[in-house]
């Protein structure tokens, strides 16, 4: 059984505007030891989701099922859920500013941490654990920087200090909300490498969300892409690269420059992504959609398995199997058009 | 079979694909229109949905008009302002304010005169004052802020100082001082609020230039070579105006209350001119005995103020951009 | 002491060398610090090195990219470019006319010439103002064509930015992200400048509009004949878009090339590190590529480190970099376009991740690893 199974998730705000439907029947599952990479552009969703699954979001309408080590997160007690958050679910964000706290030093505010779910630890003990945990993720002279403050620490190593700290309990899962989206690639290259240490050390699942194709090569096993608040496509990270069959997945990758350089024109989706208020019926993609034709903009395709491969699905009106999807072209119009309307 | 695609053709969708609203933004789905909707008309529309708001302006709107037409009162009820009254009716034997009856609605002040009429015409001045001193506050407090914030250097600082020294100088003292040198009047009355609340505006307005001016529309407007002058009047101040459009109506009612301290305190507007505050430092000495002397000009004022304040209150959240962050989170 | 004197004026690096390249702008030891507060009362005055001594030329009909990570002065120096800035130091020259000094009045006309466009599509329109009057301003500002014949003008700018024209009145409010990059785009080319700085223009786009904004700006580079000088951190977006590329550090140019050149023949060890780092969206290449993965972070700009500013996080750092600046120059039988700031360049096929930095230990150290973790 996986470690978390995330069950026809739905999250929707109410706003002075209308009803916003951030999230929109999602489903995954996390298997321990892995690494699931959810990706997407802004407004997708991905970040909501996973913030309401640890009970982050407030004001939200949420329907749907969480399993995580056999209890559902979204109908727990705030007592067990408090348990779960930290001891069994490490958190790290894209600003690790907004969740250390500046006041306090670091090595209190971990050890404080550690203490906050197992009171029988003494600060002696926690506080050689919480050196042991910079030590860990790479930084330099781990027990003299525990009486530093937060801003003392670059934003790489600030990072660094997020991970130790969501490290601290040995969590068996860590949820990675665009880690290093905020950093330089040669820091990002830092600490992408100590999130895969530690998954190697430790047998930590991985959440890791992100807008980054190349982070998702180089990090992922599992492979979510996300659009307008639901699930594109679901596979293993080579078929998400090579094997894809949602025409989205297709568009994202054909939009990156190519990486070996060459020059020429880039192939972007037309458009720009919905808004959540009011989606029209339908596939949220089709509009934008080079392959789209009537029933796509009629009704909703299902996350369904394709090419026969257990594991990938696609929530699209293409043929499923691989001759019939590879036949397909998609219609080359003056897509450069972002303009709608 | 219907559900196979068409290959490489797209029957019925090419780019005129259905509309679709911009990502996230207010209205999204609203705004196809050819015209937007400036922020201001989004605001405005945010307030339209404010009960407590729209309540407030209807009060503000009544005051108004109740001011406009104070000589109506004065005529219906056939009784003028300052007109003092005798007799049964207008004052009690004792020579005390009468009741509210038939003839004085209100009831009657020390001197016989129709309360209803008085505050009627004491609207007058409440209004009068608190917008034209405000007014005057924000003209002044928006074009020191704005050169403070915009020009910087040396032009900053001794305008920063200013407002700092005019912050710090005891407001009450000065304007007992002034008033007993130059007598009391309505002009009087309305350049000292002036004078002393500027400086907030100029503060409020200063920071806001300070952040507007790092802002790259700011740097856009100077690499297109435009001049100070132009990116101070059009890319700054209209986005200035928000905050001070919130802090004058909220202004408003300080204004009035002080304005009526002032006349409370013997230093508003020279009698016999009806104005709340006089009325009610009249009525303190009989207030045991006629309650009405003292309660109608202070409700007046009360609703006044309150109305005002309620009303800023909805401005303000009309204005605030919390609700277009709502929506365009991820 | 600065490394403009290893440059000889006029001729740096031998670029004129280059036939048929007409150099537009052409920026000499150019420096801008930043005053920062001081500490105490009676500390000295500290200043942010922004850029510390950058000579490069832009020739016309080019793209010449701008690379590096944050700190490195690249928006810095493309504000000095355009003249936002007051340089501290240096001359820029414009179509071979000195503009470092020119008065406020006197600039007028260059700003007609060089426009620059902005990363943040949010921050770079003023969100109170319509977007016709935002594209029309270069019109008003300049003086140029009648009320009637403006709108009509900024109706065809919108029209070629691939915006509906009819959206005239609308405010940048009702805009995505990617459509108001565009009206960004509009504005800087209302003008028809010869030169265009691109400061980040895509970096806080989605992938997908990413590449329709890329694709925009070379359609345009191509029927207008512009020039651009485009600032990223993103690699792969700079090796798409650029002819040239300058790579820099600390407010210094380590590397500066011919795009390919500088992929393929990659000399500095901080390029190197930089393209090793950048994530590959391929899993395979993903999976068998070297990683460098550099020690530390960016030291601050306000004290950067003596000699090679890199050579905290170099792994062939040697004594000799920490004492002496090295010039910006043609290493091994380089192109003439080709110079390095490194007085150990990369040879071809070398292997950067074998390299020990001959310094003080503990210093700087190399962590490397292959990257094989798929399970």
């Amino acid at each position: 059984m996986a470690l978390l199974e995330v069950d026809d998730l739905h999250v929707s705000f109410d706003t002075p505007d209308g009803l916003v439907q951030a999230v929109r029947g999602l489903t995954f599952s996390v298997e321990r030891g892995k690494t699931l990479a959810i990706v997407g552009e802004s407004g997708s969703g991905k970040s909501v989701s996973t913030q309401t699954i640890t009970k982050l979001t407030r004001g939200a309408r949420v329907s749907g099922r969480a399993i995580f080590e056999g209890e559902d997160l979204l109908t727990a007690s705030p007592d067990h859920l408090r348990r779960v958050r930290g001891a069994k679910i490490g958190m790290i964000f894209q600003d690790p500013l907004s969740s250390l706290h500046p006041y306090y030093r670091v090595g209190w505010q971990i050890v404080e941490m550690i203490r906050a779910h197992d009171h029988s630890t003494s600060r002696r003990t926690a506080r050689k654990r919480a050196a042991e945990l910079l030590g860990l993720v790479g930084i330099p002279r781990p027990a003299e920087r525990l009486d530093d403050y937060p801003h003392q620490f670059s934003g790489g190593m600030r990072q660094r200090v997020m991970i130790a700290m969501a490290m601290a309990l040995n969590p068996v899962l860590l949820i990675a909300d665009e880690p290093t989206t905020a950093l330089d690639v040669t820091v990002q290259a830092q600490v992408l490498g100590v999130m895969r240490d530690l998954q190697e050390d430790f047998g930590t699942a991985i959440i890791l969300i992100t807008h980054d194709l190349g982070v998702v090569a180089e990090m992922s096993d599992d492979v979510v892409v996300m659009y307008a608040g639901t699930a594109m496509e679901q596979a293993s990270r080579r078929d998400i690269f090579y094997r894809h069959h949602h025409p989205y997945t297709e568009g994202l990758l054909r939009s990156l420059p190519a990486h070996g350089g060459g020059k020429g024109r880039l192939i972007p989706i037309a458009g720009s992504p919905p808004s959540l208020i009011n989606l029209p019926s339908g596939c949220p993609f089709a509009p934008r959609c080079p392959y789209a034709w009537d029933k796509c903009f009629r009704e909703t395709p299902p996350l369904d398995e394709v090419f026969d491969e257990p594991g990938h699905r696609s929530a699209c009106w293409l043929p499923h199997d691989w001759e019939g999807r590879q036949a397909c072209e998609p219609r080359t119009e003056t897509i450069d058009r972002e303009e709608t309307a | 079979m219907s559900d196979v695609p068409p290959v490489g053709v797209g029957a019925g969708v090419d780019s005129a694909t259905p509309s679709q609203g911009p990502a996230g933004g207010p209205g999204a789905e609203t705004s196809t229109g050819i015209e937007g909707r400036s922020p201001w008309v989004l605001a405005w529309q945010r307030l339209r949905h404010d009960r407590v708001a729209m309540i407030s302006l209807v009060v503000i709107c009544l005051i108004g008009l109740v001011a406009i037409i104070a000589p109506l009162f004065a005529s219906v009820t056939g009784h003028p302002p300052n007109q003092q009254y005798r007799g049964p009716g207008a004052l009690s034997p004792e020579g005390l304010p009468a009741h509210p009856s038939s003839a004085f609605w209100l009831g009657t002040d020390d001197l016989g005169r129709d309360i209803l009429v008085r505050i009627a015409y004491g609207s007058r001045i409440s209004l009068l004052v608190g917008v034209v001193a405000t007014g005057m506050t924000v003209a002044i407090g928006v074009v020191v802020g704005l050169a403070a914030g915009y020009l910087g250097g040396i032009v900053d600082t001794v305008l920063a100082r200013l407002v700092d020294v005019v912050l710090s100088v005891p407001f009450l003292l000065v304007a007992v001082a002034l008033v007993s040198i130059t007598g009391a009047s309505l002009t009087i009355t309305i350049l000292v609020i002036g004078f002393f609340s500027w400086a907030s505006v100029a503060r409020i307005v200063r920071g806001q230039v300070l952040s507007l001016r790092e802002r790259e529309f700011v740097e856009a407007a100077r690499s297109l070579g435009a001049s100070d002058r132009r990116i101070m009047f059009v890319d700054v101040l209209p986005n200035v105006l928000a905050p001070v459009i919130v802090y004058a109506t909220l202004l408003i009612p300080v204004v009035i209350v002080v304005q009526a301290t002032l006349s409370f305190l013997g230093l508003g507007l020279p009698p016999p001119t009806a104005d709340w505050g006089g009325m009610i430092s009249e009525s303190v000495q009989y207030y045991t005995v006629a309650w009405w002397f003292v309660f109608f000009p202070g409700a007046a004022l009360l609703i006044t103020t309150l109305a005002f304040n309620l009303f800023g209150d909805g401005v303000r959240d009309a204005f605030d951009p919390r609700t277009d962050r709502l929506i365009g989170q991820k | 002491m600065s490394e403009a004197m290893d440059l000889p004026l006029g001729d740096p690096g031998g670029e004129t060398t280059h036939a048929g390249t007409e150099v537009l702008m052409a920026a000499r030891d150019v420096r801008k610090l930043f005053p920062v507060a001081r500490e105490g009362l009676f500390g000295q005055r500290d200043y942010v090195h922004a850029v510390d001594g950058v000579s490069l030329d832009v020739r016309r009909g080019e793209t010449l990219g701008l690379v590096g990570e944050t700190g490195c002065g690249k928006s810095t120096l493309a504000r000095c470019l355009s003249r936002l800035y007051e340089l501290t130091e240096g001359t820029i020259e414009f179509d071979g006319q000195d503009i470092t000094n020119l008065s406020r009045r006197r600039l007028r006309p260059v700003r007609r010439e060089v426009q620059m466009i902005f990363q943040d599509p949010y921050g770079s329109l003023n969100p109170r103002r319509r977007v016709g009057s935002i594209i029309g301003d270069p019109f008003v500002i300049h003086g140029i064509d009648s009320r009637q014949d403006r709108k009509r003008q900024v109706q065809s700018l919108m029209e070629r930015v691939g915006l509906n024209p009819e959206h005239y009145n609308r405010f940048p409010a009702d805009f995505s992200g990617g459509q108001r990059q565009r009206i960004g785009v509009a504005r800087a080319l209302a003008l028809h400048p010869k030169l265009v700085i691109c400061d980040e223009p895509v970096s806080a786009l989605d992938v997908s509009i990413q590449a329709q904004i890329l694709n925009l700006l070379s359609d345009l580079q191509d029927d207008f004949g512009l020039t651009y000088v485009f600032i990223s951190h993103d690699l792969s977006v700079v090796r798409h878009v650029s002819d040239r590329v300058a790579v820099m550090y600390l407010g210094k140019i380590m590397e500066i090339s011919a795009s390919e050149d500088l992929f393929t023949t990659t000399r500095h060890p901080y390029t190197r590190a930089l393209l090793s780092a950048l994530p590959t969206p391929d899993p395979d290449e993903a999976d068998s590529r070297e990683r460098i993965v550099l020690v530390g972070d960016v030291p601050s700009p306000v004290h950067p480190p003596s000699g090679c500013r890199f050579h905290p996080r170099c792994p062939k750092a040697r004594s000799h970099c920490v004492e002496a600046v090295p010039p910006l120059e043609q290493v091994f039988d380089d192109l003439p376009s080709h110079r390095t700031a490194c007085f150990y360049p990369l040879a071809i096929g070398e292997d950067l991740s074998q390299s020990v930095p001959q310094l003080g230990a503990g210093e700087s150290e190399i962590v490397s690893s292959d990257g094989a973790e798929e399970s």
